[in-house]
């Protein structure tokens, strides 16, 4: 198991090294530059610009010098905000995306698990159909619909809830259900399938066999097996979450990470772009890591292969 | 029974829960305001810097003109220029030195006198080459300060029209006369920065430096910088310091990036916003028929044009060019497409600019436009144009303009356009290349003259890009700069319009005009060509609608 998690973490650095190499000239590539705009700027301070920002060396420099600075574990300026570090900009916004995304993947949980397990359970009844018919409108509707549907009500009709910002608690409430719920929907549907390959396993039948009674052959014996797509989910699921939403952040004017990224890559705010996506990428590895350890936990089979 | 009394008591849970959250629910900021007097500002993009002499975009301006005041400032009606950190000035008779009386108690917000060595200070600073100005070309009306700016000579050999008689008194020479001299003051590039502020952080000539965080930054304007949250909130309070301080009545202002005009919109309806920035063109019919009081159409001083490449054919054919312009119909085009009260623009330079309005050069007569594409055919030996590609970039509001008016030129022409949608950076950077035949355009004054919208197309203008060139052109703009009698500068405004008009390197099509929602509760808030809206003027009153 050791062995596992060290090869693993060693695989990880060349991972990133590929994907900052890629991100790097990939960027480079497209076309325009971060200083182009609709008001002409003179060619010399345009050179200007370029030489602080390092942009007037040949791109193998640019690159290397990038690569060096990234060791020492500096991300660089940003290119749009001027005065700020790519990692304060990270520092910021990460803290916004992390509690967005924890709440909106407690909700899927606390939502998706329970009705997965029940359409399981009473599979072709009404119970069944009822949730996953749900589940199957909210992996449908996307959420530049369902927010704005969520802000009308409960903001502009009732007012309730703050329909946008990011200043007290009460913010939190409608972007992470509008983000929760798409994610419970896929919850839901894979515990369901989960759940009914593990409910037709012989060690459940057998459970049931020897006199255990539902409840306890669903919680003690079959969740473990029968949560597994889940699991194997929710690593990525979770990075997606806690990496930031566009849409979600652009609804409800939310300072996180998925902004600083798209808007990066529309500025052509080389540093923000690949900080981002490096941010993002180490991320996953390290959550994808998460969930192998969380799977051979749940399944002996896995654990054996390893 | 048991059952009725288990679903009241459901019902009481439900209710209870919906009380207390809505209890938990502060009133709106609009409805705070009238109390606290905070303004709650749709800023709509980010500022890129919050430094006077490296920002460029119309979100810096609504920040920097709440922090710091130039020599003078603006009427909130007109945007003449009234007494600012100046309380007087006098105007020599060749109209080419002014001088500055500036006031005793004008202070920076640590206290501090404005002093005009800190005006020479500024101006130097963002003249100085290695600090890389974008706007500083907005100084080269001060003598000499071209000479400084190309770094040919140093600041005191180059002999900048720039002195501190003492200080509260400051002269500026100009190196022509320029009528429209004091109203480009209110441009931020002239704003003053605090001298010891920026030799603390080594800012004189470094761009990306900390002095603009809220803690650091020192202004002298109205307001001073309280917090920066970047992509969520930029607040400013009132100065005390500041000389007007008891005109000002707001104590704060709450500056809020929301890019989309959409969630700008659910702001505004919940109460949280008081200006937005911009409304969704889809939802202005909408609004103008259920919330005629919240919607606000004022003229804005911009230009939306199409650039056609004159060097590349069909385009460096006069007659085809004549031929697109005559068979487009702008009224048509304003009224039933855009929908939004602009203007169809019949020339380049917006009506009432500094008191110039041009002749309508650019008509509508689509069977002269068929008489002169069929002539150019005929000459060329073609049976009908190639197809044309007309590039815009990515944006609903384009893409509807576009279509309109490939619909027309089919109708009236014939003429195939095929649309090219490109993101904005490739948009650039494909036009600045000249690789285009057909593209969309627009531009926005920097002040209220004619000249801010027709150095365009001087030939080595950096704007230019249509590769049309006019030395006749040149001149008469050289010589509208030099004049300074008004009827004789328009004359020559008027001679470049018409150029424009009998070589139509461009396609004007139509005015802009600035639709925002505004609550009924903001006073002292005037329609202005610029979308200024000096903030010490502004106020909040009356009883807020639920």
């Amino acid at each position: 198991m050791k062995n596992f998690f060290t090869s693993r973490l060693l695989q990880a650095i060349p991972t990133l090294f590929v994907i900052a190499t890629l991100t790097f000239f990939m960027t480079r590539f497209a076309p325009g530059g971060p200083f182009d705009s609709d008001k002409a700027i003179p060619e010399e301070i345009k050179i200007k610009l370029q030489s602080h920002f390092g942009l007037n060396l040949p791109l193998f420099d640019q690159y290397l010098l990038y690569m060096k600075n990234l060791l020492a574990g500096d991300l660089g300026p940003s290119f749009k905000y001027v005065g700020w570090e790519v990692s304060e900009l990270i520092q910021i916004a990460f803290p916004v995306s992390l509690s967005l995304g924890v709440s909106a993947l407690f909700i899927a949980l606390l939502i998706g698990l329970p009705a997965g397990m029940v359409a399981a359970l009473r599979k072709n009844t009404w119970w069944d159909y009822l949730p996953m018919g749900i589940a199957m409108v909210g992996i449908c509707l996307p959420s530049f619909v369902l927010g704005p549907i969520l802000i009308m009500v409960f903001a502009t009709e009732l007012r309730l809830l703050p329909a946008l910002g990011w200043y007290s608690w009460t913010d939190l409430i409608l972007p992470s259900l509008t983000l929760g719920l798409f994610y419970a929907a896929y919850v839901a549907r894979l515990t369901r399938a989960g759940m009914l390959e593990t409910l037709r396993q012989d060690y459940v039948r057998t459970a049931r066999a020897k006199g255990a009674s539902p409840g306890r052959v669903l919680l003690k014996h079959a969740i473990r097996g029968g949560l597994l797509p889940v699991v194997t989910y929710l690593g990525p699921a979770f990075a997606g979450l806690v990496s930031g939403s566009f849409i979600i952040e652009s609804i409800f004017f939310i300072p996180g990470l998925g902004k600083f990224f798209v808007t990066a890559a529309f500025n052509r705010d080389y540093t923000v772009v690949l900080g981002t996506v490096l941010f993002y990428a180490t991320l996953i590895i390290i959550l994808n890591l998460l969930v192998d350890f969380l799977q051979a936990w749940l399944d002996p089979k896995a654990r054996e292969q390893r | 029974m048991h059952f009725i009394r288990k679903k009241s008591f459901q019902l009481a849970c439900c209710l209870l829960a919906f009380g207390f959250l809505g209890s938990c629910t502060a009133p709106s900021n609009v409805e705070k305001a009238i109390e606290d007097q905070i303004l709650h500002f749709g800023l709509g993009a980010e500022p890129q810097h919050l430094d006077p002499h490296l920002a460029t975009s119309v979100a810096a301006h609504n920040i920097l003109s709440a922090l710091l005041e130039g020599l003078v400032g603006e009427d909130p009606r007109t945007l003449k220029p009234v007494p600012g950190v100046a309380e007087r000035w006098d105007i020599s008779e060749d109209k080419k030195t002014y001088t500055f009386y500036l006031r005793k108690n004008a202070k920076w917000h640590n206290g501090d006198a404005v002093t005009a060595p800190d005006f020479v200070y500024s101006f130097k600073r963002i003249l100085t080459p290695s600090l890389g100005a974008q706007y500083a070309s907005m100084l080269h009306v001060l003598k000499n300060a071209k000479t400084y700016h190309s770094g040919k000579k140093a600041w005191e050999e180059a002999n900048v029209g720039v002195q501190a008689i003492d200080d509260l008194t400051l002269e500026l020479v100009l190196e022509n006369q320029t009528p429209y001299f004091l109203e480009l003051l209110n441009h931020y590039s002239w704003f003053p920065v605090h001298p010891p502020t920026i030799e603390k952080f080594e800012a004189f000539e470094k761009m990306g430096t900390p002095w603009t965080k809220p803690a650091n930054f020192v202004g002298n304007g109205p307001f001073s910088l309280w917090e920066h949250r970047i992509n969520s909130v930029i607040e400013v309070r009132a100065n005390r310091h500041y000389w007007d301080a008891n005109l000002t009545q707001l104590s704060g202002i709450r500056f809020y990036p929301i890019e989309t005009s959409d969630t700008e919109e659910r702001a505004f309806r919940t109460g949280f916003l008081h200006v937005t920035q911009s409304v969704s063109s889809d939802r202005i019919e909408y609004l103008q028929n259920k919330h005629p009081e919240w919607i606000h159409f004022e003229p804005y001083l911009g230009t939306y044009y199409y650039r056609f490449n004159v060097k590349v054919p069909p385009f460096d054919d006069l007659r085809v060019r004549k031929a697109l312009s005559l068979s487009v119909n702008r009224k048509l085009l304003v009224e039933k497409v855009l929908k939004g009260g602009q203007l169809p623009a019949y020339c380049f330079t917006p009506p009432d600019t500094g008191g110039f309005t041009a002749g309508d050069g650019f008509g509508y007569d689509p069977v002269q436009a068929k008489k002169l594409l069929d002539s150019y055919l005929k000459d060329n030996g073609l049976a009908k144009l190639p197809p044309i590609e007309l590039n815009y970039n990515t944006s609903e509001a384009h893409k509807k303009v576009a279509e309109a008016l490939q619909a027309m030129w089919k109708t009236a022409l014939g003429i195939e356009i095929q649309l090219l949608n490109m993101e904005w950076k490739v948009f650039l950077s494909t036009i600045s290349k000249g690789d285009y035949s057909l593209a969309r355009a627009g531009w926005i004054g920097d002040y209220v003259d004619a000249n801010t919208f027709l150095h365009l197309w001087r030939s080595n203008d950096g704007n230019n890009l249509t590769g049309w060139s006019n030395k006749e052109y040149d001149l008469a703009l050289t010589q509208a700069e030099q004049s300074l009698n008004p009827r004789e500068r328009f004359t020559h405004f008027q001679k470049c319009e018409d150029l424009l008009a009998s070589e139509m390197p461009i396609l004007p099509l139509y005015f802009y005009v600035h639709v925002s929602l505004r609550h009924p509760s903001v006073q002292g808030w005037h329609p202005t060509l610029l979308d200024h809206h000096p903030y010490k003027h502004v106020y909040l009153k009356g009883e807020v609608a639920k």
